[in-house]
């Protein structure tokens, strides 16, 4: 291990550059800057997040894996538009593109549809890339399942499981007769469809309803149940996710215990019931889209490095 | 042998797959951000040299595999096995054709290789970096022509042929890179 930070000098500056000129566009859209409790009593309840837990005389907090519970209370408080630039934590995450420990752009526009919030998800970036003399355009935007049927001639919301698991046997090397339908979707999509995007950037809308999350669910004209989700990629990298974030608390209670339940069966970490956020949907949260924008990402791009530590003071190597 | 998990996986590791011997040369974790966690992972099996590329489920393990590096003294060539003796415990070890490969041609008595063992036995032998060797055949030089040009083939005691230059004679003792095969001076 060295002394020496991860990042140069000129990518330290970058990166203040930037945060600046994050507090400038929203200061300018009238859009309030908040912080909130990066320990918290409850956490993400994803099967594939992992929270670093704290222990705390009788109770263990959680580290966040992003400021989402919070930031919704907040809404449901009244708030009006909310950004957070903040830490966010997910443990054993750690890779050329990732880093256990690593900076969230968080936002939240009550009022506004996905599409109105993935144009400003596109007018932020194209802002930043063009303050930093990068050539970018605006993107284009694909349905999940255009994707996969360009690439793979497969409709990702009707196919067969057993032909997932045949299409991922006849282009990938491993063991994955294990894999559920999400885990085979993740895998071809993270293997296969995801590279194929433009280089210069897509974003991708209407993922699987079985990987809606935090989102809410529409039916296409197809019929097929759709998350109303967008992702942004850039150059082979995630680097946003956004919701029409789901307001019907009771929906939400039934996801939590479906993530718990599916925690339990494959012997993962019990995690608290988020009560409180559970309460603020009962008290009503305003329709709202939320995103969330990977900062450290965002700085590679700007700065066509090809590793995540080559933007961050000190990666988890060097800590 | 211990179990190593994917996120143990360093470039180097070694470890077991599909029943050979394999050193871990890059390990790439792809994750949605709300998705299944994978890693790409790059080996190279160590019998074959081949690289294999294969896709876990983040978390899997493989079992490690029992890999060492040994120094010792090239003895001789018996017609099957080409025998080497650990200088400081004067144990004596046999490699076959399949383990010694590519490197018979860089053998000469009395040289210190590095002997990889696998469970003991010879997986493959790494000559050193630079050898002396003496040339059996070569055409004979051209007289007054020390300077850089021309290069013929000259072949050495072990059978290898190497690019030699014009001035270089029958008997000479020449210094090899045996990474490259390449030629570097008169000994």
């Amino acid at each position: 291990m060295t002394w020496q930070p991860s990042a140069s000098m000129d990518a330290l500056k970058a990166r203040a550059r930037l945060n600046r000129l994050i507090r400038d566009f929203f200061a300018q859209r009238d859009v309030l800057e908040v912080e909130t409790p990066l320990l918290c009593r409850s956490t993400a309840t994803d099967p594939h997040l992992r929270s670093f837990a704290v222990p705390a005389g009788r109770e263990t907090l959680y580290l966040q894996t992003s400021p989402e519970f919070c930031m919704k209370r907040l809404l449901a408080a009244g708030s009006g538009p909310i950004y957070q630039l903040c830490k966010a934590f997910r443990f054993e995450e750690s890779g050329r593109l990732h880093n256990p420990e690593f900076t969230l752009l968080e936002w939240y526009r009550p009022g506004w549809t996905l599409d109105q919030l993935v144009d400003e998800v596109e007018a932020l970036v194209l802002h930043a890339a063009a303050a930093f003399g990068v050539d970018m355009a605006p993107f284009p935007r694909f349905t999940y399942q255009q994707v996969f049927e360009k690439t793979l001639g497969i409709d990702p919301h009707t196919v067969a499981d057993s032909a997932l698991l045949a299409c991922a046997n006849r282009h990938i090397n491993g063991d994955f007769a294990g894999l559920d339908r999400n885990g085979l979707l993740d895998l071809l999509m993270s293997h296969l469809v995801e590279p194929n995007l433009p280089g210069s950037g897509a974003f991708v809308l209407e993922f699987p309803a079985s990987q809606a999350a935090l989102a809410q669910k529409k039916q296409t004209k197809s019929g097929a149940w759709v998350a109303e989700r967008a992702e942004l990629y850039l150059g082979g990298m995630e680097i946003a996710n956004g919701y029409q974030e789901l307001v019907d608390a009771t929906e939400q209670r039934a996801r939590f215990d479906a993530d718990l339940a599916y925690r339990q069966q494959h012997g993962l970490e019990a995690l608290p019931v988020p009560d409180a956020l559970l309460q603020a949907l009962e008290a009503g949260l305003p329709a709202s889209a939320g995103v969330a924008l990977g900062v450290d990402r965002l700085l590679m791009a700007l700065q066509k490095v090809e590793r995540l530590e080559a933007s961050l003071g000190f990666a988890s190597a060097h800590i | 042998m211990a179990q190593y998990s994917t996120n143990e996986f360093r470039p180097g590791l070694k470890v077991i797959l599909d029943g050979d011997p394999c050193s871990i040369v890059e390990n790439e974790m792809v994750k949605p951000g709300k998705g299944q966690a994978f890693n790409r992972v790059r080996l190279r099996n160590l019998k074959t040299g081949k690289i294999w590329e294969k896709t876990f489920k983040s978390g899997e393990s493989l079992e490690g595999a029992d890999i060492e590096d040994r120094d010792m003294q090239y003895l001789y060539h018996d017609g099957e096995f080409y025998h080497f003796m650990d200088p400081k415990t004067f144990e004596q070890m046999g490699a076959d054709d399949t383990a010694v490969g590519d490197a018979y041609k860089w053998l000469k008595e009395e040289d210190v290789c590095m002997l990889t063992l696998w469970n003991g036995a010879p997986l493959y032998v790494t000559p050193p970096n630079f050898v002396e060797l003496e040339i059996v055949e070569t055409d004979p030089g051209l007289r007054g022509d020390t300077a850089t040009g021309g290069t013929k083939p000259a072949t050495l005691t072990t059978g290898a042929v190497v690019k030699v230059p014009l001035f270089v004679n029958q008997g000479d003792k020449v210094r090899v890179d045996t990474r490259t095969g390449d030629y570097v001076s008169r000994a």
